[in-house]
């Protein structure tokens, strides 16, 4: 028998294409969503803050989704409220990737010590819901604003992204072939972007995805509870909480933003795992 | 002239646990050496010892001279730069020492690109990727560009331990430790890395230390051998005198053991 070793490899085995449906429909999902979000920085169809028809109006060609308690057009608004919802997701996840993954390296590479006493403070972080970290910094800061919402959701957040960090990077130090990497001369840092980061990337960017859609869904209810992003920021979470009062009236206005929160987190998500499949080489679709 | 490595007096402990107890050899440039001994009897330790990788519960006594360097309680950065251009290592699981996600071509590169770097030379990206194919092609891989453009999981056993081997060539180590190296592959495979580890050795004129516990193995590619036992070295010598005529029971216990094995192969086949 010949050894596997010399026998004439396979004339280039295609890799399959990754390419899912998850995939397609995440794309279109976000892609809508960022659209929008950059249209409403030069044109939205009525000026958000000026009263465009009568109070309430059900939805007309005019109003695509009718007006608000004020005579405001609510497709406007809700358009608005999309540029809002993506800064606050990338903006919370940026700031809470940068701080965990941070944080989490640290503990996989301190001491035994260190890293116990970090993981322990981890732990007790995590214990508390993050809207309710995020209400506690947006207290502890001067004034409720888009930016304390997202900082505030953002530090909330790293406290996850941090144990996730410290458990995959362990995890990948584990394997030979990081001592391989090292016995060649590649130094610590070398070795966390050589291997450890593109390895522990696919778990993480999936948990980014849903840390958006946490985030996305958090702010709206600290809009709700008045701690978001002040009027007239029309975030969706403020336009559930005035279309509340008017809810058996005109259901539209708390059905709009709710659909529009949903489509964008569902996106984010399906978007995610996607573009996880494309990026780990050893993971086969079967779906 | 002061040899390659000097191991004088190691011993490793772990807790009040010993591995490895005053272990004492030398290896002088493009020497070749085995050590071997069963599972456990300290050896792929000792080679972590060699390039200051043992893991922190491990407490190293004793002294390692590697290329006029302590290796033995010296700082980590220290270190950095002995390894890669003064040894590097080939291990037993080619699977498990290579990077799954990324491609063989910039596995090889990486190592590579460090030591032009020592040597003071930035090359351009195609000559980056001209060198990395002329090393999968040395370890006689079939198909290079195909290779360098393949995932770890997507090429065969041997063909990974090439790559491996590859990897450490690219270094251009004075000593290669092989670990095992060909313990994962089936005995056709092992025996043309075998020969593949020996000609390379060879030719660029490298210190080898092969660490097996297979002693047919270990003759075809050393000189002399240390054998080693519960942590302790109980036998060294030339290959042929410590094989035809062992002194230490253990050894012969060990060679035996190969004989009788060969026998029954034989005997059945």
């Amino acid at each position: 028998m010949t050894a596997m070793d010399e026998t004439t490899p396979l004339p280039a085995a295609p890799r399959r294409s990754r390419w899912s449906l998850a995939l397609t429909v995440g794309l279109i999902l976000v892609g809508i969503h960022v659209a929008v979000a950059l249209l409403t920085l030069f044109w939205t169809p009525y000026d958000p803050s000026a009263t465009a028809g009568g109070r309430l109006e059900p939805p007309s060609l005019a109003h695509w989704v009718g007006t608000d308690r004020l005579g405001r057009d609510f497709f406007t608004l809700i358009m608005i409220g999309s540029r809002i919802a993506l800064t606050v997701g990338a903006g919370a996840v940026a700031i809470g990737a940068v701080i965990g993954v941070t944080i989490g390296l640290l503990a996989a590479f301190a001491t035994r010590l260190l890293d116990d006493a970090l993981a322990a403070t981890l732990d007790i972080l995590i214990a508390f819901p993050v809207l309710l970290l995020a209400m506690l910094v947006v207290a502890a800061s001067e004034g409720a604003s888009l930016w304390s919402a997202i900082l505030a959701l953002g530090i909330a957040m790293s406290a996850i992204v941090a144990r996730l960090t410290r458990i995959l990077a362990k995890r990948i130090l584990q394997n030979d072939y990081i001592t391989a990497s090292r016995t060649s001369g590649t130094s610590w840092p070398g070795v966390v972007v050589r291997h450890v980061l593109p390895n522990i990337w696919p778990t993480l960017s999936v948990n980014f995805a849903l840390q958006f859609g946490i985030a996305v869904i958090a702010e709206s209810s600290l809009s709700y509870l008045g701690l978001g992003a002040p009027p007239p920021n029309a975030s969706w979470g403020r336009l559930l909480q005035e279309a509340q009062g008017t809810v058996y009236t005109a259901p539209i206005g708390a059905i709009a933003p709710g659909i529009a929160l949903v489509t964008l987190v569902i996106g984010v998500n399906l978007l995610a795992d996607g573009l996880r499949d494309i990026g780990d080489p050893t993971r086969r679709v079967s779906r | 002239m002061t040899p390659l490595l000097s191991v004088d007096g190691l011993t490793l402990k772990t807790g009040e646990k010993t591995l490895v107890s005053d272990l004492s050899f030398s290896l002088g440039a493009g020497e070749r050496m085995g050590l071997i001994g069963e599972s456990g009897s300290g050896k792929s330790l000792t080679a972590m010892a060699v390039t200051g990788l043992l893991p922190k519960s491990i407490v190293p006594t004793g002294s390692i001279m590697l290329d006029g360097q302590q290796v033995v309680g010296t700082p980590e950065r220290a270190l950095n730069g002995l390894r890669g251009s003064s040894v590097a290592v080939v291990f037993q699981e080619p699977l498990t020492a290579l990077d799954p996600l990324m491609k063989i071509g910039r596995q090889v590169a990486g190592p590579l690109a460090r030591r032009l770097a020592r040597e003071g030379r930035s090359p351009s990206r195609r000559e980056m990727e001209r060198d990395v194919l002329q090393f999968l092609d040395h370890v006689a891989l079939p198909q290079p560009e195909r290779i360098a453009n393949s995932y770890p999981h997507e090429i065969s056993g041997g063909q990974r331990q090439r790559v491996a081997i590859a990897m450490a060539l690219a270094c251009r180590p004075k000593l290669l430790i092989a670990d095992e190296p060909t313990t994962a592959l089936d005995v056709t495979t092992q025996a043309e890395i075998l020969k593949l580890l020996d000609g390379l050795v060879r030719e660029l004129g490298m210190a080898l230390l092969f660490i097996s516990h297979d002693l047919p193995v270990v003759a075809t590619v050393v000189d002399r051998v240390t054998v080693l036992r519960n942590g302790r070295a109980v036998e060294e010598g030339p290959v042929r005198t410590v094989f035809d005529q062992p002194r230490h029971d253990y050894t012969k216990t060990l060679v035996d053991a190969a004989r009788a094995f060969d026998n029954a192969l034989e005997g059945t086949a």
